[in-house]
């Protein structure tokens, strides 16, 4: 808000392109022997469709400074869950018995 | 601010008192929608988590469970969803242009939209009850020994005969003891399957229950570029469903496509 211009239909469809293709883009990929990289490469496009959800149909490119902050603050926390509670249980096997 | 209370009697009707402006009074109901949708992520991230744990925990189980769901039919359904994010990201964008028509097309095409994701979503959990994939014994037909129906009919849904053929399929022999084993770990995929699914079909049915209330606002009038702020947070709602379903996709249905 905070009187600048909000995104354009034009610029909505470019989105829901990108994110069709995304869309697509994992699905082939799952059927791509690629070992480790398989979960990774499906993640990292998840990420980026969420991204582009976030910024531009949720408007929060256009949005106040301090709603930017309160997301970007609650997504770190999300993050130090995942971490910490995967960094506890993926070394308790390196611990002697 | 007491001299403009008595000099500024003529505000727009949907104008609260304490705030100053429309756009104070449309930030902080952003900012509040924001910490509700962040303690939703909390809640879903708890899930996410749980299952990240369990699925490194049971790999391969966790192959087997998500190899017998349909992915086609979560490839359907995350375009439909995607296509209900683009069509409520427009009902938003003709509420603030005061367009009353199309805030009301949109809208009416976001819920079928919505209604054909659930519908989807029903019939994989048929299929599922059909294939006697549903965790614990309380409904459905119950999970048996080989992940499936092999007492009526022993190809269907049997997980532990499919974790032998792909075995073989890979010139790789596995002992119907470990498949059996192993199918029957896949409770734990199915269990965080149907937990996850449901719960974002919940909220689903929530967001449907939200738009046919912006659908009554939008046909008598109610919003236009002044006051658009119940439409901009029914969007942020539906668009963050969006964004579960967006992980959910590959982390329930794309696991190990490759050995399929």
């Amino acid at each position: 808000m905070s009187g600048q211009a909000h995104p354009t239909p034009k610029l909505y469809a470019i989105i829901l392109t990108c994110l069709v293709i995304g869309t697509v883009l994992t699905y082939r990929a799952a059927f791509w022997e690629m070992g480790i990289f398989n979960p990774v490469v499906a993640l990292a496009i998840a990420c980026t469709k969420a991204t582009l959800v976030i910024l531009f149909f949720m408007h929060v490119r256009y949005s106040s400074k301090l709603t930017k902050l309160t997301i970007s603050a609650g997504f770190f926390w999300l993050l130090i869950m995942i971490t910490m509670s995967l960094s506890d249980y993926l070394t308790r096997t390196y611990l002697p018995r | 601010m007491s001299t403009s209370q008595t000099t500024t009697t003529e505000h727009h009707p949907a104008l609260s008192h304490q705030f100053d402006s429309m756009e104070q009074q449309q930030d902080a109901s952003t900012f509040g929608m924001w910490v509700f949708l962040l303690t939703e992520l909390m809640m879903f991230g708890g899930l996410f988590t749980a299952y990240l744990i369990y699925r490194l925990k049971y790999y391969a189980a966790f192959v087997a469970g998500s190899t017998s769901i349909s992915v086609g039919w979560g490839f359907t359904n995350t375009l439909v969803l995607i296509g209900s994010s683009f069509t409520m990201a427009m009902a938003v964008w003709s509420a603030q242009k005061g367009m009353r028509k199309a805030q009301i097309w949109f809208l009416i095409g976001t819920m079928i939209l919505g209604s054909a994701f659930l519908g989807i979503k029903a019939k994989e959990y048929y299929d599922k009850w059909d294939e006697c994939h549903i965790p614990g014994h309380i409904i459905g037909k119950g999970f048996n020994a080989w992940g499936g129906c092999s007492a009526s009919n022993p190809s269907l849904g049997n997980i532990a005969q499919e974790i032998v053929e792909r075995g073989e399929k890979s010139h790789t022999e596995i002992p119907l003891g470990a498949a059996r084993q192993t199918a029957q770990q896949t409770e734990i995929f199915f269990s965080f399957y149907f937990l996850m699914t449901g719960l974002h079909a919940f909220h689903m049915i929530i967001g449907l229950g939200l738009l046919t209330w912006l659908l009554l606002r939008a046909k008598r009038g109610n919003f236009g570029p002044q006051y658009y702020t119940p439409m901009e947070l029914g969007g942020l709602y539906w668009h963050f469903v969006d964004i579960v379903w967006i992980y959910l996709f590959p982390l329930l249905y794309l696991i190990s496509r490759t050995r399929t």
